[in-house]
This record gives C-alpha cells, sequence and structure tokens, in this order.
C-alpha cells in the first residue's frame, strides 16, 4: 500500500519546477505575440553577443597592444601612408579614432560595462522598491506615509542635474554610478507603483489564511506579497535599465565620469576632436554613428522587452 | 477644496525641506572645503586660509552651519559665483531663468498638443500599420540618444540645409545698434509677456466656447476667429514693432532648433502613455454603452474616451516637471542656450561651486512650485482628484 502511494508521489521541488516551467512556456506564447518585445530580444541578444566577441577576439586574433580599447594604438596603418582616424577595413571593422584604436574593440569593450551598469543599477532599484513597496503596504501608517513622502521627492529629482552637481565634488565611477541610480530610483516612482500593486495583494483571501494560521509579519511579506509583486517588480526593472544606460551616456558625453571608456565616452571624443561639426561628420561617420547608434537601440530594446512583458504582467493591456 | 490645498501645500513644503536638506548634507559630505581648493599654492598663508572659513561660516559646527543654510536659502541669499566674481548668484539666475522658460513652455504646449491627439488616434485604431508604426518611432523618439540627436539636428537643418542658425541665442550683428538699451532679457520677458497672454487668451475663450457653445459651428467660429484675431495680433507685434519685434523675431529664429529638439524628444513619451490610457478607458462599459446608443464613432471618441484617458497623462506630465529640468541640460548644452541647465553645467565643470548649488537648489524648488500649482489646477478642474 504503501509503496503505490510512494510512486505517485511527486516531490515538492520537482512540482514546483514543472509549474514554473510551464508558467515560462505560457509567458513565453504571450510574449511572442509581441512583435516589439521580440525585436527588443533579439537586440538585446545581438549586442549581448557582441560584449562576449571581445573577451574570445582579444584572446585570439587580437594583438593587444594594437586592439586594446584604451591604451592601443596601431602604427601599421600611418606606415601604410594612413592616418588615423582611418575608414573601416579588413584590418580595423569600424575603422579607428583620432588617437589610433579600434572603434570596433571600443564597442565590445563598452557593451559589457552597459549591460552591467544597466543591470546592477536595476537590480538595486528593484529590490529596494519591492521591499519598500510590500513593507508600507502590509504596515500602512507611518512608513506608509514617510515613503511615500520620500517617494514624492524622488520623484521630482531631476536626476542628471543632481548627478552633474555631485560630479563636482565625488569622484563618480561606473560601480558608484550604478548604485546612486540604483538608490534614486529606488525610492521614486516605482514604489508608488508596486505598492498599489501590493495593496491589492494585501487583500486577498490567502493573506487573511496565513494570518489565522499564525504567519510573522516577515513570512507574510517575503513569502506571500513578495513573490506576487515580482512579475511587477521584473518589469520595471526593464524601464530602469534604460533609464541607467541613457542616464550614463549623457554623463559621459558631458565627460563627467571617471570611466575608461563607454558609448557616450566614444561620442564625446568624437565631439571634443571637432569630428562632429560641419564637413566631418559625414566623412569621420564611424567615429560617433556605431556608438551613438548603439545607445539607442540598446536603450529601445530593454523598453521594447519591458513594453512586450506588459502585456503577460498586466492582463488590462491584453487584447480582447 | 481648501483641505485639500491646505494638505497639499503642506506636502510640498515638507518635500522641499527634504530636497534642500539633501542638497546640504552633499555639499557637507564632500571632501575638504572652498579654503582647500588652493592647497597647492604656497603662497596662501594657512592665516588666510583660517580667515576665510571664518568669514564663510565654515568652523562653525555642523547644524550652525545647516541653520544657516537654510537662512540664506529662506531670504534668497545664494553667495556669489566665483567665475563671474562680484555678481550674486541670484542675479545670474534671474538672468537666466526667462531663457529657459521661454523655451520650455513653447516646447511644452506643443508637444503636449500632438501628442494627445496622436496617442487618440493610433489606440482607436489599434493594431493598423498606422499604430505600429507609430509606437516603435514613439520607443525610439524616447530612447533616443539626446546630445546625438541634437547634433544630427544641427547638422541637417543649420549646416547641410542652412536654414536655420547653428547655436546660441542672438545674432550680434543685428543687436549691436541696440545693445545699449536693451538686454536680450527684456526681450525675453517681452515674447513671454506676449506669448503667454495671447495662449491664455486662446485657452480661455476655447474652454468657454467648449462649456457655453451648444452648436458645432458657433464654437468652431468662434475659435476659429479667436485663433486669427491672436495670430493677427502677435504677428503685428512681431514685424511691426522696432527694436522689440525685430529682436524678437531673431530670439524666435535661435529658438526653432532647440524647441524642435525638446518637442521631439518630450513627445514619444506622452504620446505612448496617451495611447496606452486610450486603450484602457475604451475597454470601459461606458465606451461600449455610448457606441450601442449610436453615437458617431468621432464622438464617442473625444468625448467619452480621449477625456478620460487624459487624466493619467496630465498626473505624469505634473510628475516629470522634473525631467524637463534633465532634458533641457542636454539640450541647452548642444544648442548652446544660455538657459539654466548650461549655467549649470558650465558651474560644474568650472568648478563655481555657489552658482552650481545655487542653481540646482532653485531649480529643484522651481519645479515643485510648478508642480503644486499644476496639481492645485488639476484638482480646481477634476473634482475627482480631491477625493481620492
Amino acid at each position: 500500500m504503501a509503496a503505490i502511494a510512494q510512486r505517485h508521489y511527486e516531490a515538492p521541488w520537482r512540482a514546483k519546477l514543472r509549474l514554473f516551467l510551464r508558467g515560462l512556456s505560457i509567458n513565453w506564447e504571450l510574449f511572442k505575440e509581441s512583435r516589439v518585445g521580440l525585436i527588443g530580444l533579439a537586440i538585446i541578444v545581438f549586442y549581448g553577443l557582441l560584449s562576449l566577441s571581445y573577451p574570445i577576439l582579444m584572446a585570439t586574433i587580437w594583438d593587444h597592444e594594437i586592439y586594446n580599447p584604451v591604451s592601443g594604438y596601431d602604427p601599421v596603418v600611418v606606415q601604410q601612408g594612413g592616418q588615423h582616424p582611418a575608414p573601416p577595413s579588413a584590418r580595423h571593422w569600424l575603422g579607428t579614432d583620432q588617437h589610433g584604436r579600434d572603434v570596433f574593440s571600443q564597442l565590445a569593450y563598452s557593451a559589457r560595462s552597459e549591460f552591467f551598469l544597466g543591470v546592477m543599477a536595476a537590480l538595486i532599484t528593484v529590490i529596494i522598491g519591492t521591499l519598500i513597496a510590500a513593507a508600507s503596504a502590509y504596515y500602512g501608517g507611518f512608513v506608509d506615509t514617510f515613503f511615500m513622502r520620500v517617494a514624492d521627492v524622488a520623484v521630482l529629482f531631476p536626476v542628471i542635474a543632481f548627478l552633474i552637481v555631485l560630479s563636482a565634488m565625488f569622484d563618480l565611477t561606473l560601480y558608484s554610478l550604478a548604485v546612486v541610480l540604483g538608490l534614486i530610483y529606488g525610492f521614486g516612482s516605482i514604489t508608488i507603483v508596486l505598492k498599489s500593486q501590493a495593496l491589492t495583494i494585501k487583500v486577498k483571501p490567502y493573506i487573511e489564511a496565513a494570518k489565522v494560521s499564525g504567519g510573522s509579519s516577515f513570512h507574510i511579506i517575503f513569502t506571500h506579497i513578495i513573490p506576487n509583486l515580482l512579475p511587477l517588480s521584473f518589469l520595471y526593472m526593464m524601464f530602469n535599465v534604460t533609464n541607467a544606460i541613457f542616464t550614463e551616456a549623457v554623463l559621459s558625453f558631458f565627460g563627467l565620469i571617471n570611466i575608461q571608456m563607454s558609448w557616450g565616452m566614444m561620442v564625446e571624443l568624437a565631439n571634443i576632436g571637432g569630428y562632429l561639426t560641419g564637413e566631418a561628420v559625414t566623412r569621420y561617420w564611424w567615429l560617433f554613428f556605431p556608438a551613438a547608434t548603439s545607445i539607442t537601440a540598446l536603450c529601445a530594446a530593454f523598453y521594447f522587452v519591458g513594453r512586450g512583458m506588459d502585456e503577460i504582467v498586466n492582463p488590462r493591456l491584453r487584447k480582447i | 477644496m481648501r483641505k485639500y490645498v491646505i494638505k497639499r501645500v503642506a506636502q510640498i513644503l515638507l518635500t522641499l525641506y527634504i530636497y534642500v536638506t539633501i542638497v546640504f548634507i552633499i555639499v557637507a559630505a564632500q571632501p575638504g572645503d572652498i579654503s582647500q581648493v588652493y592647497i597647492s599654492n604656497p603662497r596662501i598663508p594657512q592665516e588666510a586660509r583660517d580667515a576665510l572659513k571664518q568669514r564663510l561660516g565654515l568652523d562653525q559646527p555642523l547644524h550652525i552651519q545647516y541653520v544657516n543654510y537654510l537662512k540664506n536659502i529662506v531670504t534668497g541669499n545664494l553667495g556669489l559665483s566665483f567665475t563671474n566674481y562680484p555678481q550674486p548668484v541670484w542675479e545670474i539666475i534671474k538672468e537666466r531663468l526667462p531663457r529657459t522658460l521661454a523655451l520650455f513652455l513653447t516646447a511644452t504646449i506643443i508637444y503636449y498638443a500632438l501628442a494627445f491627439q496622436l496617442g487618440k488616434l493610433i489606440a482607436w485604431r489599434r493594431g493598423g500599420v498606422v499604430d505600429y508604426s507609430a509606437t516603435v518611432s514613439g520607443v525610439v523618439l524616447w530612447t533616443v540618444y539626446t546630445p546625438w540627436f541634437g547634433l544630427l539636428l544641427i547638422w541637417i537643418f543649420a549646416f547641410q540645409l542652412g536654414w536655420l542658425p547653428i547655436g546660441k541665442f542672438i545674432d550680434p550683428l543685428k543687436w549691436r545698434p541696440f545693445i545699449k538699451y536693451i538686454s536680450p532679457n527684456d526681450v525675453f520677458n517681452y515674447i513671454l509677456l506676449y506669448g503667454g497672454g495671447g495662449f491664455v487668451v486662446l485657452f480661455s475663450v476655447y474652454l468657454f466656447a467648449q462649456r457655453l457653445l451648444q452648436s458645432y459651428w458657433a464654437r468652431l467660429s468662434v475659435n476659429v476667429g479667436a485663433v486669427l484675431l491672436t495670430a493677427g495680433s502677435l504677428g503685428y507685434l512681431l514685424f511691426n514693432t522696432y527694436p522689440m519685434g525685430y529682436l524678437a523675431q531673431d530670439i524666435l529664429w535661435h529658438m526653432i532648433l532647440p524647441a524642435f529638439a525638446l518637442t521631439a524628444i518630450g513627445f514619444g513619451g506622452y504620446m505612448l502613455l496617451m495611447r496606452d490610457s486610450m486603450l484602457d478607458v475604451v475597454k470601459e462599459d461606458y465606451v461600449m454603452a455610448a457606441k450601442a446608443k449610436g453615437l458617431p464613432d468621432k464622438v464617442v471618441r473625444d468625448k467619452h474616451a480621449a477625456r478620460n484617458a487624459l487624466l493619467p497623462v496630465v498626473t505624469s506630465f505634473v510628475l516629470s516637471l522634473a525631467f524637463a529640468v534633465d532634458g533641457g541640460i542636454v539640450t541647452e548644452t548642444i544648442f548652446s542656450w544660455p538657459g539654466m541647465g548650461l549655467t549649470l553645467l558650465r558651474a560644474v565643470v568650472e568648478e563655481d561651486l555657489p552658482l552650481a548649488i545655487g542653481t540646482f537648489v532653485f531649480t529643484g524648488i522651481f519645479a515643485l512650485i510648478a508642480h503644486l500649482i499644476a496639481d492645485l489646477l488639476y484638482a480646481y478642474l477634476d473634482p475627482r482628484i480631491r477625493y481620492t
């Protein structure tokens, strides 16, 4: 008898995994319907591959002296009678900049730091936002009022202006920028949106049931409210990646960040070198066009994926 | 209503206080202070540094500095700028503010109206080619790398086609005969006064026509008449007064490109928001009921759906005033438009700390007050807000 019962018994983790996979495939079906979401995903995969290509190329066919994105220099171009910035060729797929460095290598190298910055800032934002939203929806009262007032300030905070002022006093690196951005956005509008969602979760019967069966506040927040908030949090994470990448690009365009190489900096270098005025814009297009297009494309890609997910997470947006 | 106003004002005051305090904490947290700036210069003796510290109150304990700082902000004393030495920060802000305002108000009014109309239309025809391409271009405009976009506009319209000026806000040659007795700011105030006045007149005529006149043709003729009259009188002021109109022409000529850039940037986001909000409303029962009643499609769209869909868009507009400040820094820098944004960036790059902090604090206060006004106006116009 016991043996038969055991045969039908499924381990909890296995059941959870099966449900998770099924949910994933249902969501994927929904996501596939949104064409913009797929386009966004394709762009993200493309830039992911680009950032992967940098270490691979560096380890195999690229010479460190020549192709280093920050300190490289290619003497061969000058020896052959050319001059830097050199146009795209088989040797330099996107040409070189005015200091003789390879533009494609810069582009690929920067892709990784853009991903890192965007995802890290967005993760910090989402973690803070979700925790605050769950806590202020659950406890209400003073906690709620306090964090909502803080959110009022954060929403009205001119982030770029603030970071410009901050850069005058502190040394902003990629890491500190990610943390600062994550903090500012984390206390901002995301808490308001997630809190209103958490309020609708809080009145669900299973929360009552958990309370009646003696669950602590901590237990209820972490095992019942937050898991139900996560889809929406994840959606807002996408939008925050866009924000973070864009902010970094603007700040490095002004030359205010202490960073080795980034897409915004590539545009800034072209601007400082005077390659963005007059005739030079079309003649030296490879200096700024790949970088500026990449910023726009990656920002748009995360936003597109966010919109595609919006149709899964927000049932109100689904087609009737 | 009164209770709501008091509550909002109190909230904004609290927010202002937090904002100002954050700025103070950042300044206090930075390593060193102003007396350390020329630390490597051996010709400045320690006594001079101490005297400077004492004169600026930096030798006081932190909480007294904080009280002084709050006192200074309340009395509008933002200190002296380093780079324009004897000039107080407040004077500089007073000089730059109208320029930013003129640029922003123009761009905001245009993109808001455009986004409302287009968002409404594409949501009504969801799923078509127009909807799809408008969504994609909306996202691209919203996420486009702003410095690059601005440079591209300059390159196309100013350099290649030569239609518009490349940067700056006035043409010095045109101004030379008048510069002794007319400053650019007089002209900016002139533009703001008459342009803003014209807009207010038009908008109130439109509102009254909507409320009071029943027939479609009467409303149309009143609106068209008001537009023609305002345009005619503004055109007269612009083209027939000398030198004010003449100089205003020059400024407006320089304003076209930056205003266009700001419009394009702001437009995308609001169009998408209007579309989403409209899609939400279209599913409501009252829209279905209006359709079932046999009302014309256009009436259902404009009167039943679009008006309700506008609500979240206005809320987001009120909330995004800070974003306008950020977008302004980029646009003003690219187009060398000497407004608040460019002042802030220059001050930071040139390490003119009083000017940078002053501009930043002032911008924040300004955005908060604008927020309050927009909020109250909105609550006045829409009674549903007050009760939530």
